[in-house]
């Protein structure tokens, strides 16, 4: 167990190596620097350029210096070399910050949950919380009344939910809801009050929440077949003992292992959900990044949602040994 | 054992002919091959056949765009921006809707149902050509790796580990990003760019899906049988192993259309997808996504240049997703309630 789980891990750190490799290559193909393609501000001029380029180390090869002394003292190694070490390089855009301190580091004197990476992770977990406690009664009493009213209602939310993109969800929601009914206000929001958190939660947390039900649904369906729930049911155990500790328990073990990808999904995927809230996450930074070509800000979020996918496919092997004990993972 | 009385002609045209006399066995239907079994299960799924209407009805509407849509989607009507759509007396901008402009206009006075009727061709495009490379390469490569085995094999295995964890629309708005003012980027409007992100990313999955069919069938007895008689390499993958993977490749196909429209709509929405055009000869107008970020902007002034694609994408996704599991449940009925 122990040496599968350390190989996993170890094998995340060619993974990762490639989408760096991957994002910097890309990232170095497009036509420009950084400095020149904010079309909105005063261009640099060229003795400028030619300074900031030394400072961040923008004259030195793209990936083998072959100009003598260390070959590896090139942009991308010295990349690497830095965010091993938690240093994700300074921002294009946000002079004097580093990429690593505009995700992390929250507001003087506020805890990490302040920072633009636990804003995300929290509206994550928010969403996460309404897709399980929604979802799993949801497909539970879908499995139970089966072909019923109720039944074909959870059906059709999940299919909506498996199949439209949350971000189209959002628009339907907040025209019809918010400019339609007036019962919330869109732009503007005050995100240290908890009422403000419900719409963004909730739509992020759709798609998931559609998964969950549809999950629980059909393993609910399978379970119910199986010989030991008649055995229990034979014995005379009430319908509810039956449910809770005969059904339920089995029927829950994949529900329980998507969990974890499901947070990373939802971490990783807010991104429009933010943009179009003004949410003051990664994801929104993210976006920013991107139409302001800050290199530095693309690859420190790329990675960390690269790491964060990667982790999250590693808990669903190790969950899937601990709750199933005929899986076994070294071999 | 029972010994088969009728002779070849016969059974493949006899609906009652008698094939066992002594277990009287009445053979009571035509024999049905697969497609026949699956096209029967297919036709009594009520939501996959309406599905199937709509997007029939999409692909009319795309393809014949120009004599569909009411109006010039690029015309220009001045003094008639944020037109309400036809059903309100007054709109946010405190403009009255016009019959004439069913879904109202855009800020520069555009038709936004026109444009959304030309939006489908984007959709549908991108739907239709990524699935084909990916069909090409996914089953190609797949067929290679399963049937070869060995060096081919890891290699596709473990380029396709990394793909895997690259989270799929952060590598396709990086390439967007990166790529689209350079060459590439430039053709089509930036679709051409787009097709190619699409494909790199998705053809792998269907290679894994081939791969793991191949490997189970190459071990069967009527491989076995094919290579005792002489048949080659390419005769036994063309004509023994792949007609057997058909169904699944049939539905990862249709169930990753969905998947292509909705990145299209996402990466039009952040400004990554098609660039809108201007000129009149261009097939692709503009796309679904493109007309969202359009809407974003407007969401106050004309609420429905911002609904009108939104429904459009979750209509053809919903019906796409639909006929994706109606062909599932119809190919493989050991899947069904899934």
């Amino acid at each position: 167990m122990t040496t599968y789980i350390v190989r996993r891990l170890l094998w995340m750190i060619p993974t990762l190596f490639f989408v760096a490799l991957i994002t910097f290559v890309l990232m170095h193909a497009t036509p420009g620097g950084p400095w020149d393609r904010d079309l909105s501000a005063r261009q640099v001029d060229a003795r400028t350029q030619e300074l900031l380029n030394k400072e961040f180390g923008l004259d030195k090869p793209l990936f083998i210096n072959t100009e003598g002394g260390n070959p590896l003292d090139s942009q991308f190694f010295n990349y690497i070399g830095g965010a091993l070490q938690g240093n994700l390089g300074p921002s294009y855009r946000q002079r004097g910050l580093n990429v690593e301190d505009i995700l992390f580091k929250p507001p003087e004197g506020k805890p990490f949950w302040d920072s633009k990476f636990g804003y995300s992770l929290r509206l994550g977990l928010v969403s996460l919380a309404f897709a399980i406690l929604f979802g799993i009664p949801l497909g539970v009493i879908g499995a139970l009344r089966r072909n019923t009213f109720i039944d074909y209602l959870s059906l059709m939310i999940s299919t909506i939910g498996i199949s439209v993109p949350n971000f189209v969800l959002a628009i339907l929601l907040i025209i019809l809801v918010a400019s339609k009914l007036k019962l919330i206000k869109i732009v503007q929001q005050d995100w240290s009050s908890p009422g403000a958190w419900v719409v963004p939660a909730v739509i992020l947390g759709f798609g998931t929440f559609a998964f969950i039900t549809r999950l629980t649904r059909s393993q609910m369906l399978e379970v119910m077949q199986q010989d030991y729930v008649r055995t229990a049911r034979a014995k005379g155990l009430s319908s509810r003992v039956v449910v809770a500790r005969h059904m339920l328990r089995n029927a829950l073990i994949p529900v329980v292992t998507i969990i974890g990808p499901a947070l990373a999904g939802l971490v990783v995927g807010s991104f429009i959900i933010e943009q179009m809230f003004s949410f003051p996450g990664t994801g929104r930074e993210f976006v920013q990044s991107i139409s302001r070509r800050d290199y530095s800000m693309i690859m420190g979020t790329t990675l960390l949602y690269a790491a964060l996918v990667a982790l999250a496919n590693l808990t669903v092997d190790i969950t899937y040994a601990f709750l199933d004990p005929r899986i076994k993972l070294d071999k | 054992m029972a010994v088969q009385t009728t002779t070849a002609a016969q059974t493949t045209t006899a609906h009652t002919t008698t094939i066992d006399a002594g277990a009287a066995l009445v053979l009571s239907r035509p024999p049905r091959s697969l497609w026949r079994d699956a096209w029967a299960r297919f036709s009594k799924n009520k939501m996959a056949i309406i599905a199937a209407l709509v997007l029939v009805i999409f692909a009319t509407i795309a393809i014949f765009a120009p004599l569909i849509a009411p109006h010039d989607p690029l015309k220009i009507y001045d003094g008639k921006g944020y037109l309400p759509p036809a059903w309100e007396a007054k709109g946010p901008t405190g403009k009255a809707g016009d019959p004439q402009y069913l879904l109202g206009t855009d800020s520069l006075g555009r038709d936004v149902l026109s444009r959304v009727i030309y939006g489908a061709r984007v959709s549908l495009v991108v739907g239709i050509i990524p699935v084909i490379v990916v069909l090409l390469l996914g089953v190609i490569v797949g067929l290679i790796a399963g049937y070869m085995g060995g060096k081919v094999d890891n290699l596709t295995m473990r380029f396709g580990d990394v793909l895997y964890a690259f989270p799929d629309l952060l590598f396709f708005i990086i390439v967007m990003t990166a790529l689209r003012d350079s060459a590439v980027g430039q053709l089509m409007n930036g679709l051409v760019l787009l097709f190619v992100a699409l494909s790199i990313v998705s053809w792998i999955g269907l290679a894994r899906i081939v791969r793991g069919q191949v490997l189970s069938l190459k071990e069967k007895e009527f491989v076995e049988a094919g290579k005792m008689v002489g048949a080659g390499h390419s005769r036994i993958m063309g004509k023994h192993i792949l007609p057997n993977c058909l169904g699944p490749i049939i539905v990862y196909s249709a169930l990753r259309i969905p998947g292509f429209i909705i990145t299209e709509a996402v990466l039009g929405y952040l400004g990554l997808g098609l660039r809108p055009s201007t000129d009149s000869k261009d097939i692709f107008i503009t796309s679904w996504g493109a007309l969202m970020l359009d809407g974003q902007s407007a969401i106050n002034a004309q609420p429905w240049l911002l609904l009108s694609p939104a429904i459009a994408v979750a209509i053809v996704v919903l019906a796409f997703n639909f006929v994706g599991d109606g062909l599932r449940d119809a190919l493989d009925p050991r899947l069904r309630d899934r």
